[in-house]
């Protein structure tokens, strides 16, 4: 030991580099808590639209997204060309929308039932056909808090 | 030679010098993986579900402000055409009323916006017109959040605050069912 220590003595004192594994851990750590990780494909082509009088969604586990578009390339032999909606990862009906909604509700503890968002994730070239029928579907399910989806816009109209 | 030989010596302890390389690859596959999306959008809440059509025509004219969107996406406002961009402006002065005109809104309180879309409108134009409603309000907020409390309408304030604010001018939005001009396949 005496050997041992005599030796580091002399040598140059180099930077210690000890810390850095705990510097990265905590950038890896942040990193983790803030990823989400995609669960859903998306097998539509969803552009939304820019609005300016936004809010941000907060708590992610209280949202439920409803994707409206026109399936993507590859998908259109299987979905046809007409607007779809996606929920979760299938392409579904609207009639589906209720059992995708108490799909969801049980996941969230009971307190929190009445937060539960819908995300409105709809293609600005859809007609609002389809997005009426969502809507009044969501309504018939008593899920009243929804979210259309939108980008920022910086330019005026 | 003699390195390897002091090495020896103090091979008592587990290496932790590759920990930061195994840090490293754990970190570099979250920031790859990683989408910082901010879900941002219009929070809206949808009217609860009844089987009768809510009936409009027994409030007073003055008080409804009424909007089409039709499936060419042109703007019919109080049977006059508009276009997007002049929708806030007169929207507000709708709701407030400064001149106190008998054909506009007798009261922040008693205005109410009927919006009516076709089933072929362009969900764009929509979001549009939702938009700049929705931004008539909350641009009349903050000004009366201004004026009371000398600081805009966000939602830091107090729950008193904002509540007060939303009770002088409410937004009230009536969405009848759209009509079926210009449903596509």
């Amino acid at each position: 030991m005496a050997k041992f220590s005599k030796k580091r003595g002399k040598s140059s004192p180099a930077i210690s580099t000890a810390s850095l594994p705990d510097i990265i851990f905590m950038l890896l750590f942040f990193f983790m808590m803030v990823t989400v990780l995609r669960d859903s494909e998306l097998k539509l082509q969803v552009n939304t639209p820019e609005a300016t009088e936004l809010t941000k969604l907060e708590e992610k586990s209280l949202v439920n997204y409803i994707y409206i578009g026109r399936p993507t390339k590859q998908n259109q032999k299987l979905y046809g060309t007409s607007p779809r909606i996606q929920l979760g990862d299938k392409i579904s009906n609207v009639d589906d929308i209720p059992i995708f909604l108490e799909k969801h509700k049980v996941k969230v503890p009971e307190a929190k039932h009445p937060r539960i968002t819908s995300s409105l994730r709809v293609d600005g070239e859809v007609t609002m056909g389809i997005v009426q029928d969502v809507k009044t579907k969501l309504r018939k399910s008593n899920q009243l808090k929804v979210n259309y989806s939108a980008g920022k816009r910086v330019d005026d109209l | 030679m003699a390195k390897t030989k002091t090495r020896d010596r103090m091979n008592n302890e587990i290496n932790a010098g590759s920990m930061a390389d195994i840090a490293f690859l754990l970190l570099i596959f979250f920031l790859v993986t990683t989408t910082i999306a901010e879900d941002k959008g219009i929070l809206v809440k949808l009217p609860p579900w009844s089987d009768e059509e809510p009936d409009i025509t027994k409030l007073k004219e003055r008080n409804v402000y009424s909007v089409l969107v039709n499936a060419q996406n042109q703007l019919l406002v109080r049977e006059q055409s508009m276009r997007i961009g002049d929708l806030r402006e007169n929207a507000k002065e709708f709701i407030m009323n400064p001149a106190g005109r008998p054909d506009l809104a007798e009261r922040p309180t008693s205005a109410i916006i009927s919006l009516k879309n076709d089933r072929g409108t362009n969900y764009q134009t929509y979001l549009e017109v939702y938009n700049e409603l929705k931004g008539a309000y909350e641009e009349l907020w903050d000004e009366l959040a201004m004026k009371r409390y000398g600081e805009p309408y966000t939602d830091d304030m107090p729950f008193a605050q904002r509540k007060a604010i939303r009770d002088e001018i409410p937004f009230v939005i009536s969405e009848a069912e759209p009509t079926n001009f210009g449903e596509e396949d």
